[in-house]
């Protein structure tokens, strides 16, 4: 038995010709958020949807709590445990905060073949939920439209750990947010790892990936460039590291050399 | 019905947070899709009781009348309001009655079949021409506006080639003969609590018929059905797994699919709906005239949509109630025979139907912002 909660060794995943994934390797413990770092186009989709069993890696192996399993489809992975919270976030808003928390999955009470929907069991543990992070809901009956995007990533994300995930793979969650709302998703994660959540944060946005990450992996055109732990790396060999870094650095370059010459 | 699950779903205090407001029991009246229904519908009352207050609208039998011919349209706009909830038309259900009256009319006349069974085989037809539609609708991802545009046609049309093949005329008459002792038809076709219409009768609180029986003999099939659909889909839609299902699969089809909820059956179990309303509708009219015309129903599925859109269903799907489409269906059906009442033409009727409907998306849309702005 290794120590591991999940591990994906070597996963590749190939489209015709096109090689989408290649080697990519990432292993897990319970309560350690890794942050999976990639420009546009680096292969995050792919590998999410590998994670989440949409896709079925072509190579390699995905090992769960010490059991190679395969996933045939998306419900495969979260019956193991891996839930994956996608940008779109998968919230109806027009619809109240707990029919959204308990979409798919109501808590029903009465006879059988009379069962109903228990919307009071299911007001008070939405609430309750909602409140263990620290949002105040203050009507669970309210529309997710009337939320901010920082409290429906954290719905999101309480709901996938309501439903039991052992470990979250989150897609952007900062992405669409501004500072203030970003840092209060990215505390809502840390606090989800250290109840021994094992996360995967997928990011483009290295500032926010930094502070909470335990190790970061860097994918750049399909291919894993490394995984490194917090210490052996800094802030700014990530930023470089991503594909965006250079061009970043070329940019500045390129836009002090204009300044030059339109000086002149 | 659903203000009292509603306030199950508000009421109850959550660790008495300091930032929730206390919200008066008005706003969140105001937050429910059936309120401008509700409103309209009071306000239609409003009107001509000052304006045929004296004219006998208001009599046992003018009530009956127009409830009746509101039941009837309320029955396929609870349904046609639930598959709006759902996300997806049906334009199809017009045609659907006129398909269900000959499903009924010409096994019972032209091939000696018991009129319970020909009441079977139409709803059986029915239950097939929903599932088609759904089933295109879900499995090809077209627009259920254009799918079922086409099923609007090809039932019409089909409706009139078999009829016209089998019998030579449009029409089919001769049943009525047929309702007295069958075991299924009597649900479809029955006056209820006459007794009570009997003793105002007598007591002469009603008016009578020269022969002393009163003018209005008893609460339509039609009302009955009206009612009993309202209170079931309003209960479904407010307490039930299936409930929640439907407004998910109308608000956000993928989101609902990616944590589990079965888009497609509910979407497809809800064109059954609207072709089994249909049928209901159809069953007892036809049971009520003893003949089955071709053209019955025609344009009734944009009645239909109307009557939903007025009750505060929006047109992208993922909000309604059926109580609201209950209440469009009652202004409706009070407009159209109170307008026989006063001294206007009854060809504005139609304007009015318009100029309501318009109203109402405009109001929706407000509330739609009101209810999704983010803060």
């Amino acid at each position: 038995m290794s120590d591991y909660l999940v591990q994906f060794n070597n996963i590749s995943k190939f489209f015709g010709k096109v090689i989408a994934l290649k080697d990519v390797t990432m292993k897990l413990k319970k309560g350690e958020i890794m942050c999976l770092l990639g420009d546009n186009g680096a292969g995050k989709s792919t590998l999410i949807k590998t994670l989440a069993g949409v896709h079925r890696p072509d190579e390699g192996e995905i090992i769960v709590e010490g059991k190679k399993t395969i996933f045939d489809s998306p419900k495969d992975a979260l019956d193991m445990g891996i839930a994956t919270v996608y940008q779109d976030l998968a919230l109806v808003s027009l619809m109240s905060v707990t029919r959204n928390f308990f979409m798919g999955r109501e808590p029903m009470k009465g006879p059988p073949f009379f069962k109903t929907f228990d919307i009071e069991k299911a007001n008070k543990i939405a609430a309750e939920r909602m409140g263990q992070i620290g949002i105040d809901v203050r009507d669970p009956s309210q529309a997710v439209g009337t939320m901010s995007g920082g409290e429906r990533q954290c719905l999101a994300i309480s709901r996938a750990i309501y439903f039991g995930a052992k470990v979250l793979v989150l897609d952007e969650p900062t992405s669409a947010l501004g500072v203030h709302q970003a840092s209060v998703v990215l505390k809502y994660i840390v606090k989800a790892a250290s109840q021994g959540l094992a996360v995967i944060l997928i990011t483009h946005n290295v500032h926010h990936a930094y502070p909470v990450g335990n190790s970061f992996t860097v994918l750049n055109r399909g291919k894993s460039l490394g995984t490194y732990e917090k210490k052996d790396i800094s802030r700014e060999k990530l930023l470089s590291m991503m594909a965006g870094g250079e061009e970043l650095n070329k940019l500045e370059v390129e836009l002090q050399e204009m300044n030059r010459s339109s000086a002149n | 019905m659903s203000t009292k699950s509603k306030s199950i779903e508000t009421k109850t205090d959550f660790n008495q947070d300091e930032r929730l407001k206390k919200v008066s029991k008005l706003r969140l009246l105001l937050n429910r899709p059936e309120l401008g229904a509700l409103g309209g519908a009071i306000l239609v009352f409003i009107f001509f009781g000052i304006v045929a207050g004296d004219t006998g609208m208001f009599s046992a039998y003018g009530v009956l009348n127009f409830l009746d011919v509101s039941a009837n349209l309320g029955i396929i706009a609870i349904a046609a309001a639930m598959l709006m909830i759902g996300g997806e038309f049906d334009l199809s259900i017009g045609s659907m009655i006129g398909f269900a009256g000959i499903c009924i009319a010409i096994p019972a006349i032209y091939w000696g079949w018991p009129l319970w069974m020909s009441i079977i085989f139409a709803f059986s037809m029915a239950v097939l021409v929903g599932y088609f539609n759904g089933i295109l609708v879900v499995r090809t991802g077209l627009p259920s506006f254009i799918v079922t545009l086409a099923m609007l046609f090809i039932l019409r049309g089909a409706t009139l080639a078999i009829t016209r093949l089998i019998t030579g005329r449009t029409q089919v008459p001769g049943l009525r003969v047929l309702i007295e002792d069958d075991p299924l038809a009597w649900i479809f076709a029955t006056d209820t609590f006459k007794w009570v219409f009997t003793w105002l009768g007598s007591m002469n609180l009603i008016a009578l018929r020269t022969d002393g029986t009163p003018l209005a003999t008893g609460i339509p099939p039609s009302v009955i059905w009206f009612i009993a659909l309202a209170i079931i889909t309003t209960w479904i839609l407010m307490k039930t797994r299936y409930g929640n299902w439907i407004f998910a699969s109308g608000g956000d089809k993928n989101g609902a699919n990616n944590v589990g909820v079965p888009v497609g059956r509910v979407k497809i179990s809800l064109f059954i709906g609207t072709a089994v309303a249909a049928t209901i509708f159809a069953t007892i009219q036809v049971l009520d005239a003893g003949s089955a015309d071709t053209m019955r129903g025609t344009l009734k599925e944009l009645e239909a949509i109307a009557a939903a859109v007025v009750g505060g269903c929006l047109l992208t799907g993922g909000y309604g109630s059926a109580i609201g489409a209950a209440f469009g269906a009652l202004i409706f059906g009070t407009v159209s025979m109170g307008i026989f009442y006063t001294d206007v033409d009854t060809d504005w009727f139609k304007v009015f139907l318009g100029a309501m409907m318009l109203i109402a998306v405009i109001f929706n849309n407000y509330i739609r912002r009101k209810v999704t702005e983010s803060k």
